[in-house]
This record gives C-alpha cells, structure tokens and sequence, in this order.
C-alpha cells in the first residue's frame, strides 16, 4: 500500500514550561512540547499522568499558573475557550459530552455554532438569509456524515447508540466546526478491536484529507504508535519523552515508567 | 429505422432517445435523493465506454466490477457491454485472498471499484494476478496520495476527451454488439469445489429479463430498490437486466446499513429479497410489538388473528364472507396499512424471494397483511429464471410453474432439467463443466432433486447430490430437515448429518437477535454469542424447536426416520470468512463435517460434552481461536404416523 506523503509543516503550537497546580497538587510540572502543522501528535502516559488536563490547558479550560502558550504566533499565558474555538481548534472528551436527548443530526449542527451569522429573530420568523444559512451548515454536516459513515442513525437520539458510535458522533460534531487543530481525548477507549480499527482509520482520513492537525491522548499503545507521528509521554506530572515513535519505545524512562519491562 | 433492441446498450439508448427526461437511477447521497435520467445515464455511459477504450480496454476483455450498489457501477457495467467487453461483479465482502481466485481465472484486466477498502484489496491480490493493469475507483475519500490508480473523474474526463476526438466511435461500438456476445460472467457461489464463471449472452438475459416482465406486468414506472449483491444472479436480473428491459427505476441506498429507511422513502412497487431478509423484518417488528402498549399489542394480536384466517384469500381474490371482510377491512385501516407503510412495502406490486426455503409462517404473514409475495426458482446458469408463481397460484412449499419460454422436466433420478433462452452460454474455460451439465438434447441439469405437483408448480426436496438414505435405507434429505429447523426464528442456521448412518444428528447455530432478545425479557445475562449459545435455557428452548420438527416430519410418509435424535448448538456463527458458509449464504456441508469431525464424533458417540477448539477469521483478515465446552443433547423422537386405511 503507497504511504501517504502527508506535508508536515512549521510548529503551529508551542507549550513553554507550563506548571498547573490545584491547591498543593501539582497536574503539570514545567511541560514544553510543540506541535507541527498537519501531524498527529500523541500525548501518552499512565492514568493520572496529566494528559487531559493537557490538553484542558490548550483549549482554554484550565489556566496554567506558569508557563506561555503560543499559537500560530500570538503568545498568551492561557487561552481563552471562546477563542479557541474561533481560532479553529475543536475537541472531543474523554467522557461523551453529548446532547443525550438531541438526534445525531442535531448534535452535530451544534458544531456548526459559530458559523452561524443570521440573528436569532431571522432565524424565528425563517428569513430568507438564515434559511440559506441553514442549508449550507446542514450540507457541511452531512459532507460529515458522510465522512464518518453514520447515514443510518442520522435521526436517531444519541442516549439510545452504543459506546463506539457516540464516540464517532462526537468526533463529527467537532469536524463540523472545520477545525485546523483537533484535540482527541482519548477517542478510543472502551471500543472493541473492529470499532478502534474504523476510528483509526477516520482520524487518519481527517488527517489526510482536510489537513487537520490533530492532538491525541490515547492508551492503546499498538493504536499510537501505528497512527503517530510524535509523540510526548508524561508521568506524574513531568514529561519523560518526546520523540517518533520509535523513539520513544526505546526510551529507558519511558518504558520504565509506563511500558513496563521491554517485550 | 430505429435499430432492434438485441443488446442492453440498444435498449438502454432507446429509453434515451424515447423518454430521455424519466427517471433510470437514483441513489441517496448526503442526505438527499439524486435522480438521473436516462439521457444522463446514456451520457455517462458514453463517456465512459469512450475512457475505457482510451485507456485500452477491447472487445473480449473483461471488466471487474467490485463494491455496494452504486449507480456508477451499475452504468460501467453498460459501458463495457457498449465496448464488447464483459463486466465481471464479484462478491464486495470477500476478503483479498478469495479476489485472488476469480481474477485469475477471468483473467481480469481491468477494475472498476466503489472505494479504498476494495482498492486496498485488490492491490493486496495484486502481486498474485500479472493480468490486471487498470483500477479506477468510485469514492476518492482516503486515496488521495495513491498512486497507479485512477479516479472515475478522471476516466470520465479522459473519455469525453476521446469522444470529441473520435465522434463516431460510440455508436460504431453499439453497432458491432451482438445479441449471442457475452453480456456477464457471473460466478456460481461455490458450495461444492470452486466458484465456476457463467458466462450469458445478452440474448439470454433479455429474454429472462422480459419473461419475467410480461408475466408479471412490469412497467416503465416502476421502481425497485437495490441493494443485493450485484455478483449475485438475482440482483442482475431484477436491478440490471430487467431495469434496462422496463425502463423502470433503480434505486442505491445510502449505504448498507441505512437499507431499511432507504425502502421506506422510496416505497419501491417491486421488490425481491431472499427469506433471511424478511425474517429479519418480522423479527423487528415483534421485538417491537412487545415493547408496545397493552392496546396496541392487543389490536396487533386480534387483527394478524384476522389476518390469518382470511387476508390471503383476500388477496388471491377467492370467496371470503362479508363479516371477514369488514374485519379485515378494519384491520386494515387500524394495524396492516401503517404495518406496511412502517415496512416500506406500502406500494408494493410484485414481491418475489428466492435463494432459499420460506418459512410457512413467514411466508403467510406477510401475504396475509397485502403484500403480494411470491416464490422463483432459478439459478445463475438460467439467469435466475426457471419457475414463478401466477398471482392466485402462490404455495408456500413450491417454487411456481415453469416461467414462459422454459422447458422443464424431471429425470429419472429426480433431477430437475431445463432448456429455454435463458441457458448458461459456458462456464468460463470449463468445457468438461459445460458439457457435464447440458446433455445433448440442450437440457440443463440444475442439480436439484424435485417433482411437479398436482397443481402444475414445481415442489424441490434437496440438492440431488446431497439426498442420501439412513442405514436403515430410508431416504435422507439434509435440506429439508435444515429448512423445518430454519423456520424458526430462534435457529439460524442448522446442519443436519445422518447419510450412511443410523440416526439423525444436527448442529445449529442460533439467531443471537432473537434468542438475545429473548434472554433479556426473562433477565438472563450473557456476555456474547458463546456465552449465550451454551446457557441450559437456550438449549432447552432449542429442544423444544427440535421436537416440534421432529413431530412434523413424524407425520411425513417416509420422514419419520429423519428425526432428529441428537444435537447441539456450536460455540461460533458459521461464516464465509471461515469457509463454512458461501458468500451467498449457503451451507457447505463437506468442509463442515471435515472441521467439525470431532464434534459428528462426539453427536454419535454418545458423549455429553465435547470439549473444541476453533480457529477464526475476522473481517480484517487476523485469527483468533475460540474454545468451548459444547454440550449435547437429546431430543425425543416420536412415533412414525399410522398409515391411514385406504
């Protein structure tokens, strides 16, 4: 099979010494990674290593009380979760935070949230311009659909799918945003082998086709080495590696720490 | 003077040229039905054929065609037929390494595929097949940076390119096509030996195709869903050669598993599936009913009550009285109409099954409830066109009357023999197969044992090769006993032994639906389809099945031997991946008893427990082992019937 000659550009994201603490427990202590343009890159570590709050610290949730964030130029201490979004970064959560009640289709135009320009009275009374508006969104959501091949529980609430697939919808409603950096919390936990093999694949499609830089938290090691291109391993707090996969496998820190002995 | 309509690319030109602006194809995609008519179709199919003489592609060769029901691959196979050259469908979920065989033996040097999951596999055969040169796919997504592989854009563009250059060249192409060329190559499912390629002449499908046409009133608006395999026979009689014969309109789901919203959006008024699917429809509307409220489970149970008794006399238009009438009339309005409409079937006209025994059950539900169903018979060397059932001649136990056009007859031996245009031209490189099967007076040897009935229709018992006889030398045959097993909702699938042997012993495979569905109302945990297979309930319920089949076949003349003494339900789903089953679903009965010696050992032997241990395939190609403890158990076998006094 031809490898795909993905362009992995400048660094778009750079971490710098970031501490996060709450209270006397230390999440994160003095972290720097970066992050390249259209590569996937994963963060790895055992449970209680301070991968989401990571990923929390880039998207805005949490605050780091030291350290500077930059991304695509601009420096901030913290980001600021309405600007995230609107500077195209998207997430997904390592606990479904879904709209149980809401249909799939719905719960995925709900990423279309920021395109929306019409106000809400156009949208009341059904104006010309915000019907229009809705049509485009709607055909961006079904472009994603499509993608993600969830046609069949299109109209189906999303508190009556199984695991993997709330997963999958999830994953739609943030490529609805047309992000240009993906935040993965873990988007494959609790999936049996075939569903870990589609998510796979429609993470690495993600990456291909539209370009999309993702971030992944994952703990399936064979996943994150297979799908990889970086990766940055954290333990208690710290960063103990960062490197290629390869790289990182070989690393003595690294698989004393969450490896186990070498096999 | 218009030229005859003797090939499919003539016939499909003269629906362009006559009614240009109806609707020939629709596929639902991003949510939304897009149509083309058939002057898009004859457009498309133009350019096409212009690409794929272009790119080489000659009279004689033969086309690969692989993937889900896709518009697109249904027109390239018209393309190829404009060229001369014979579109080849192959079965779309078989692994790589079975791609190996078929496009060896077709010596295929061209393929047509829906996506990358098929491009994949057809590069993984690649290496082992020198012959093949050109892929051109359907669905770019993920093939972005492959290389010596070719956009169906592209293939296009190129074609309208040769087109402009060369403008005579189509219709010379149409021209030359011959109504005794080679239309298709289709590949027998293989449930003995290896898949064989059928090779049919345009001549013969139209003359199938339009058979089946008058005899049922097939018209230029109606509309079909389609969505069976398209290397299957079936799906191209009804969604290829009859959709170019009628100039009706094919309908492409969405994707495979959107099947059942897509049938209802349409509402197709002809429709075809094999039984399994209307057993899987009937299931889903139980498993509906008992969640429903008191009220409507009561209305559901008094009104199919009714519906029994009188709503296929009703639709066989026999003599039914007025009270039963009114009462179904009512039932009608209250429970089958929105039961249809929920089914998709609301507009339905013509529904056939075939491909495999129908339940009674099943069958008379769903006549009962309006929707005209009836059973063919056919095979792919006949283009599934032997038998059909006249409407007001329809029995659940036989396959029709022999379909116009069609000679049939039964041999000495039981064996059911045709002749007609619908014949098999030769199986691909096998004259010792083609002579085998078609004696010297022209008829074909279906393998099928069989006999007409008093009514005229054709009743089949077996595959002749498979009716044997018990050590005592009563007549043995496995399907008929599987069939009666099938029926039941619970069982999947069954395999019965017992040739050459004293008794009849069965393994089954249970319906994890139905049987899940039936633990969880009664609390009982299960962890998946072995767990669930080897819990004391379930075998206690699958006994209570086995005895119902043996009190039947007990009543048969003859039968009461074949009860079945001993059985067990295996640890795994039989499957095509692991060679047990056809890709059409058909037991394979020999590679069966060999891999499951052990188990037919155990079954006779006497023994309780059994332990086994199973290598499996999964869809991806990888293995794993499952091991269980199988037990077995007997079933109570009941007195033979006392022949009446004459």
């Amino acid at each position: 099979m031809p490898t795909p000659a993905r362009r992995i550009g400048d660094v778009i994201l750079s971490l710098d010494r970031i501490s996060l603490a709450f209270g006397g427990v230390k999440a994160l202590t003095d972290i720097t990674f970066d992050v390249r343009e259209h590569e996937v890159r994963a963060i790895i570590g055992p449970n209680g290593a301070g991968k989401s709050s990571m990923l929390n610290v880039i998207n805005g949730v949490y605050r780091p009380q030291q350290g500077t964030i930059t991304y695509r130029g601009k420096q901030r201490h913290g980001m600021d979760s309405h600007a995230v979004a609107e500077a195209g970064i998207a997430r997904t959560f390592q606990n479904i935070a879904l709209f149980r009640g809401m249909s799939v289709l719905d719960n995925i135009m709900t990423g279309r949230n920021l395109k929306v320009r019409t106000s809400f009275v156009e949208q009341a009374i059904w104006w010309r311009r915000a019907r229009r508006e809705e049509l485009e969104n709607r055909a961006k959501v079904e472009e994603v659909i499509d993608f993600l091949e969830i046609q069949h529980i299109r109209k189906t609430p999303v508190g009556r799918l199984p695991y993997g697939l709330q997963k999958r919808v999830e994953l739609a409603r943030a490529l609805a945003a047309e992000p240009s950096l993906l935040l993965l919390d873990e988007p494959m936990a609790g999936m049996n082998v075939e569903e870990k093999q589609d998510m796979c694949r429609f993470v690495l499609d993600v990456n291909e086709q539209y370009g999309t830089t993702i971030v992944l938290i994952e703990h399936d090691m064979g996943v994150v080495m297979d799908i990889s291109d970086r990766v940055v391993v954290l333990d208690y707090g710290r960063k103990i590696g960062d490197g290629t996969p390869d790289e990182v496998r070989g690393n003595q820190a690294v698989i004393d720490a969450y490896l186990g002995v070498a096999h | 003077m218009e030229p005859a309509q003797d090939t499919f690319p003539r016939l499909m030109l003269h629906h362009a040229r006559t009614r240009p602006d109806d609707p020939a194809t629709r596929e639902k995609d991003l949510g939304i039905w897009q149509t083309w008519s058939w002057r898009d179709v004859a457009a498309e199919v133009r350019a096409l054929a212009c690409g794929l003489a272009a790119n080489g592609f000659r009279r004689g060769m033969h086309l690969a065609i692989v993937g889900d029901n896709r518009p697109r691959l249904y027109w390239s196979m018209l393309a190829a037929q404009v060229l001369g050259g014979v579109p080849v469908p192959m079965y779309q979920d078989a692994p790589a390494a079975e791609f190996v065989f078929v496009l060896n033996d077709a010596e295929i040097d061209y393929a047509l595929v829906e996506d990358q999951e098929q491009v994949d596999k057809l590069l993984e055969a690649a290496p082992q097949v020198p012959s093949l040169s050109h892929i051109y796919y359907d669905d770019p997504r993920g093939l972005r940076n492959y290389e010596g592989v070719t956009s169906y854009e592209r293939l296009l563009d190129k074609g309208r390119e040769y087109d402009r250059a060369h403008p005579g060249f189509f219709d010379e192409q149409v021209a030359l096509g011959r109504p005794d060329d080679v239309s298709i190559m289709l590949y027998t499912s293989g449930t003995t030996g290896r898949p064989k390629g059928v090779r049919q002449t345009h001549a013969a499908f139209i003359a199938a195709a339009k058979g089946g046409a008058e005899f049922d009133k097939l018209r230029p608006d109606d509309s079909v869903l389609s969505y069976l395999p398209m290397a299957w026979v079936g799906d191209h009689l009804f969604s290829f050669a009859q959709w170019v014969y009628v100039g009706f309109t094919i309908n492409c789901p969405e994707s495979g598993d959107t099947v059942m919203t897509d049938l209802r959006e349409i509402g197709p008024t002809y429709y075809f599936a094999p039984p399994r699917i209307f057993e899987n429809l009937l299931t889903q509307v139980m498993i509906r009913m008992e969640d429903a409220s008191l009220v409507k489970r009561w209305l559901f149970a008094h009104f199919t009550a009714v519906a029994r008794r009188c709503g296929t006399e009703i639709l066989d238009g026999r003599n039914v009285p007025l009270g039963d009438r009114i009462r179904y009339a009512i039932g009608n309005l209250l429970v089958y109409g929105p039961l249809r409409n929920v089914l998709g079937m609301s507009r339905i006209r013509v529904a056939y099954t075939a491909g495999a025994a129908i339940g009674p059950d099943l069958f008379r539900f769903y006549r009962s409830l309006g929707i005209n169903l009836k059973q063919l018979y056919g095979s792919t060397e006949t283009c599934a066109y032997v038998c059909l059932q006249p409407d007001g001649g329809v029995h659940f136990d036989t396959v029709g009357e022999p379909a116009p056009g069609v000679e049939l007859t039964i041999a000495g031996n039981g064996e059911v023999l045709v002749r007609g245009p619908m014949l098999l031209k030769e199986y691909y490189k096998r004259p010792d197969a083609t002579a085998e099967s078609i004696d010297a007076q022209g008829y074909f040897h279906t393998g099928d044992a069989g006999y007409m009935d008093p009514s005229g229709q054709l009743k089949i018992i077996d595959r002749a090769a498979d009716v044997g006889k018990l050590a005592d030398g009563s007549m043995f045959a496995p399907n008929y006993i599987e069939n009666k097993l099938k029926f039941f909702p619970h069982i999947k699938e069954a395999v019965a032994f017992g040739a050459d042997r004293h008794q009849v012993c069965a393994f089954i495979n249970i319906d994890v639906g139905s049987v899940g569905n039936w633990a969880e109302r009664r609390g009982l945990p299960y962890s998946g389809y072995t767990d669930l297979a080897a819990k004391p309930e379930v075998y206690a319920l699958i006994r209570e099945c086995v005895e119902k089949v043996n009190a039947e076949l007990a009543a048969e003349p003859g039968l009461s031997g074949s009860q079945v003494r001993r059985f067990l339900i295996l640890h795994k789903e039989l499957d095509p991946d692991d060679d047990e089953l056809t890709r059409t679903r058909k037991v394979r009965r020999g590679f069966i008893a060999d891999k499951y010696r052990v188990l037919i050992d155990a079954l006779y032997e006497g023994r309780a427990v059994q332990h086994i241990e199973t290598l499996v395939k999964f869809e991806d190609g990888r293995t794993g082992m499952v091991a269980a403890d199988l037990r077995i158990e007997d079933a109570k076998a009941q007195p033979a019937a006392l022949p009446l006094a004459a």
